[in-house]
């Protein structure tokens, strides 16, 4: 049959041209492999994963060996790739998306002198670390700038997928807008994608045209911004500075600068003392960073930013202190509480004042 | 009243790269040429519109090298399906492929550049007028010249000779060769057209809608206009139509999330594609016409006996 | 000028020949999108045809990836040779994952040797009845099966998403959208890797396929209402009977694998588990001919550029893009030359003015393939 005799003509052909071509190369150095959800030029989450592959490549240089995989949807490919990398010779493997969770468990079992370390998630394994970022401190910080910009009262927010992540988000987001402005409300658009530009624009319009003026989003492309510049109104980067996008309006950006952390553990696996655990990073960590703060923010806005910045860094401010009721009026946190990380890590609800409903 | 044309703009706007990509492959399929590879021909629009405006600082070459670019990706298509009479379907699906992956190739140098916004039309006057202004006189040139094509592809189908011949070839082949109509000229150029359409439609995403530059922007808009043309039971207004109500939904949905309906997003996020499936059910039940819509030579290959 | 004569009956060396032809073509393609790109050509094409074919895991995983292109594909060519459009196996492989999965879900953590069985039952019951809506909508309607097949994937999908966002979603998982992991698995053909049984269940759908098409009275009926439908109506064969038929067994075989692949290489119900098989399998059903045996190979040969493509991601950082472009060119060259098998190039000099014309040739047989498309 047509293909059976292709395969095997294939594979002789290709086989005997590429005797030349020997592609192992005896190895010793260690190689830093990273699993990206989507393309790296995305300019959102994974772009900024990949950023942090580039700040390794410059910190170790020949000392290390980097390869990536990138466009890895979620589902039964994940562990292919996963495993293939642990197979042909990757020391370190980090897998930065949640939906690698369990593909990324399953293979480490299997490759127990392999380190692995997964982004988000929240099973560990004596060779699986996991990491995230507080963003839901950045997060506080914009809420509080956006309360103050809003002239009408309005913040619009564009969201991707109901999960943790996001809920807290936009909970912190709000909390801390209110704290500044007791009229202001929160429209929340869920766009059900991480990433359609055109789609993220559409939101952005439906936003503005309900008297949002100051844009927040959780999807990955620059598009609310772009669309936020068009409309002379402001808006916020997401992942990474998106100043160019709207040089005017945008506040600023919560950038996800995962730069320290992967040099920290390249730099642990190097000196042997790697461990597994489970690392929360934060503003104090440098994880979480702002973009320049534009000029149309008046300086005792700034000033308000900073502080919060400067406290939730020095561990003196929690975003989500209580009293704190959730959406339906039933108490979350009494006065003076702050949230656990695992009541944070696994939010699943709004708190009071933001409208609208999440899946049950 | 404000929000109503809202609405309605932000509607046409959704709805704008479907109106050119639907209408493109219509023309296409009037031929008897099924080209699946629309998502593949509208994103190498988006990145030829977008890689020639950042070069020549023109919009304007932008959407000529939109159109350039679709229409040899159509023309590739051409060759496998027409000359090489390969397989329609198979050839269109892996034009897509193909699309996708070499706009992103080509895109990796303008990832995370942005365009100026696109120029409004407006008329001092008309376009201050309370609601009707903004949405009849306000939109960008691309959705007028959208509702222009619309019209000019109606008008060519039916009243001319040269719509004539494109539906003679489209619904037999062997006839129209009987005749003497090039019928492989004539798809050609047919499927040409669909794919310059197709970059316009891009490149509305990467030049007007948006408007910048990211890979895979086109986030399956090709299959949607593919639908459409289903939908409009091969009629250039019909597309229209079903562009604009399936933009319509999309953005009504959004707002009736943005005024806090308290239903789960990703449910809300299904009507726009029941409410096309309604549509359709209701307009082709009645009517066992609807089913001789279709080029009756759609998909086949031709060969010239003689 | 160059002209394409039909042959008379398909060439059986073309047949054989063709696919090298690609491959040559191929070669020579790649050898200059590498080198533009500043790879190794050689090593490139290397690692994306043979490198996975080296290793018992490249093979049993090139298993997995073909098991659903294979199961979806087997399934479609039915409809594809009645010219009964299903998009839309996409959807019916989502809702039969959900479904199936739902099944293990409802009685967890109960389990038994009754489990699987009724998970697949389930699955095929989902994708079917999925089907059945473009099938009940097309008879009793009108309305295009393309159309409302095509919509019901974004359906589906966003279904799974809100309900693994919702109701089935892991108690245990921290909020997280996915449901637990499956109280069973799918039975593994390897030991040691991810091959299962559902690629024998492919092989033995395969061959039921085949008898059905090639020695079963439905097989000529489909054949017949795809080239000549009106001949099929006077043939007395019920158009609607034989789209149901279709529509059915395509959704319910798509069902099957996804459930195959919720329950095998997942082993859990994720947002992400529809990745694309179900249009994948529109080509492969095309590329092997609508023939069982043309699908079985053309599913491991699109399995193999995949993981192919992967490893050269891996070994020599190719971006996920070049694949892709590589993959179409490859697929453009297997399309394009299959040309030869059925027509003859043949240098023809102009003809002298006044000259008679050349003999009509034998009328070529309607294509195997051909594609109609109704509304």
């Amino acid at each position: 049959m047509k293909f059976r005799t292709f395969s095997k003509i294939t594979a002789a052909a290709v086989a005997a041209l590429a005797v030349a071509a020997g592609s192992a190369l005896a190895q010793t150095k260690p190689k830093v492999s990273f699993v990206y959800v989507g393309p790296i030029g995305d300019m959102g989450w994974s772009y900024q994963h990949h950023q942090g592959l580039e700040a390794i490549k410059k910190e170790f240089g020949d000392k290390i060996e980097t390869n990536y995989v990138e466009n890895v949807p979620e589902g039964p490919d994940a562990e292919r790739v996963i495993d293939q990398l642990a197979a042909t010779g990757s020391s370190i493997i980090f897998t930065t998306s949640f939906g690698f969770m369990n593909p990324t468990i399953k293979v480490a079992a299997r490759y127990p002198n392999v380190k692995f370390e997964h982004a988000t998630g929240f099973k560990q394994a004596p060779n699986v670390a996991t990491y995230n970022a507080r963003f839901y401190e950045g997060r506080h910080v914009i809420g509080l700038i956006a309360g103050k910009m809003t002239k009408t009262n309005t913040i619009g927010y564009i969201a991707s997928f109901p999960i943790p992540e996001v809920v807290m988000g936009i909970n912190s987001a709000y909390l801390a807008a209110k704290s500044v402005n007791p009229n202001v409300k929160i429209k929340v658009v869920w766009v059900s994608t991480w990433f359609d530009p055109g789609k993220e624009a559409d939101a952005a319009k439906a936003l503005v045209d309900q008297s949002a003026d100051v844009l927040m989003q959780h999807t990955d492309s620059p598009a609310p911004v772009k669309y936020a510049a068009e409309k002379g109104i402001y808006a916020f980067g997401q992942a990474s500075d998106m100043t160019q996008f709207a040089p005017e309006k945008h506040l600023t950006a919560i950038i996800d600068n995962w730069n320290p952390y992967y040099i920290s553990r390249v730099k642990a696996l190097i000196a042997g003392t790697w461990k597994s655990g489970d690392t929360w990073d934060g503003i104090k960590d440098g994880t979480v960073v702002f973009a320049p703060w534009s000029k149309s923010i008046p300086a005792d806005v700034v000033k308000l930013a900073e502080t919060a910045r400067d406290e939730i860094a020095a561990g003196k401010r929690h975003p989500f202190t209580g009293p704190i009721n959730k959406q339906d009026g039933s108490p979350w946190l009494k006065a003076g509480e702050t949230a656990s990380d695992k009541d944070l890590s696994s939010m699943n609800f709004y708190v009071q004042g933001v409208e609208g409903a999440l899946p049950k | 009243m404000d929000l109503l044309a809202n609405v309605l703009i932000s509607a046409m706007i959704a709805a704008t790269p479907l109106v050119f990509a639907g209408l493109g492959e219509l023309v296409a399929e009037r031929s008897g040429v099924l080209n699946l590879g629309v998502e593949g021909m509208m994103i190498i629009g988006a990145i030829a519109g977008f890689a020639a405006m950042l070069a020549t600082g023109s919009a304007i070459l932008g959407l000529f090298a939109a159109m350039a670019g679709g229409a040899l990706m159509a023309a590739l298509f051409g060759v496998l399906t027409l000359t090489m009479r390969a397989n329609q379907v198979a050839s269109g699906l892996a034009l897509t492929m193909f699309g996708l992956g070499l706009s992103a190739l080509w895109g990796q140098a303008y990832s995370g550049r942005s365009a100026p916004p696109f120029p409004r039309l407006y008329i001092p006057g008309l376009t201050d007028l309370p609601f009707v202004g903004k949405l009849l006189f306000g939109q960008d040139g691309l959705v007028y010249l959208s509702l222009a094509c619309v019209a000019g592809v109606a008008y060519v189908l039916t009243r001319t000779r040269v719509g004539l011949i494109l539906r003679a070839v489209g619904e037999n082949h062997d006839a129209a060769h009987a005749i003497g109509y090039p019928v492989i000229g004539v798809r050609y150029l047919a499927v040409m057209f669909g794919g310059a359409m197709a970059g316009l439609g891009g490149a509305y995403l990467s030049l007007v809608q948006t408007p910048l530059w990211v890979e895979r922007m086109t986030a399956g808009r090709g299959w949607i206009a593919l639908a459409l043309v289903v939908f409009a039971a091969w009629r250039p207004l019909r597309v229209l139509l079903g562009a604009y109500l399936f933009g319509g939904i999309t953005i009504l949905q959004l707002h009736s999330q943005a005024l806090g309906v308290k239903i789960d997003a990703q449910l809300l996020s299904m009507v726009p594609y029941i409410a096309t499936i309604v549509v359709l059910v209701l307009i082709s039940r009645d009517s066992a016409r609807a089913r001789l819509a279709a080029p009756a030579c759609l998909g086949k290959s031709f060969h010239a006996s003689s | 000028m160059l002209k394409l004569e039909p042959r008379r009956e398909p060439s059986r060396l073309m047949f054989y020949l063709t696919p090298f032809l690609a491959i040559v073509l191929t070669l020579a393609a790649g050898l200059l999108l590498f080198r533009v790109l500043g790879k190794p050509p050689v090593a490139a094409m290397q690692l994306i045809f043979v490198e996975p074919l080296r290793s018992l895991r490249g093979l049993s995983e090139l298993l997995v990836k073909a098991t659903p292109l294979i199961l979806i594909a087997c399934g479609l060519a039915l409809g594809f040779r009645a010219s009964i459009w299903n998009i839309g196996a996409e959807g019916q492989f989502t809702i039969g994952a959900l479904s199936g999965g739902a099944v293990a879900l409802a009685v967890y953590p109960a389990t038994g040797w009754w489990l699987l069985p009724l998970m697949s039952l389930a699955g095929i019951a989902g994708g079917a009845a999925w089907a059945a809506i473009p099938a009940l909508l097309r008879t009793r309607f009108n309305a295009s099966e393309i159309l409302v097949s095509l919509m019901l994937v974004y359906v589906a999908v966003l279904l799974l998403g809100s309900l693994v966002h919702g109701p089935l979603r892991d108690p245990d998982g921290m909020n997280f959208p996915e449901s637990r992991i499956f109280q069973t698995a799918l039975p593994l053909i390897i030991p040691g890797t991810r091959a299962h049984i559902g690629f024998v269940v492919a092989l033995v759908v395969a061959g039921v396929a085949w008898l059905l098409l090639e020695r079963h009275i439905i097989g000529f009926q489909i054949k017949v209402l795809g080239q000549a439908p009106r001949a099929a109506r006077f043939g007395g064969f019920s158009d609607t009977a034989l789209t149901w038929l279709c529509f059915l067994v395509s959704g319910g075989v798509a069902g099957l694998a996804g459930l195959f692949e919720a329950a095998g290489p997942v082993g859990q119900l994720v947002p992400a588990l529809p990745a694309g098989y179900g249009f994948t399998a529109i080509i492969v059903a095309f590329l092997g001919r609508l023939h069982p045996a043309g699908i079985v190979l053309a599913g491991l040969l699109m399995a193999l550029t995949y993981i192919g493509g992967e490893t050269a991601q891996i070994s020599m950082s190719l971006p996920s893009a070049t694949t892709s472009v590589f993959q179409g060119m490859f697929l453009f060259f297997l399309l394009a030359t299959d040309v030869l098998v059925k027509y003859r190039p043949r240098w023809i000099p102009a003809r002298p003015a006044g000259a008679p014309a050349a003999p009509a040739a034998a009328k070529p047989s309607a294509p195997v393939v051909a594609a109609r498309v109704e509304a």
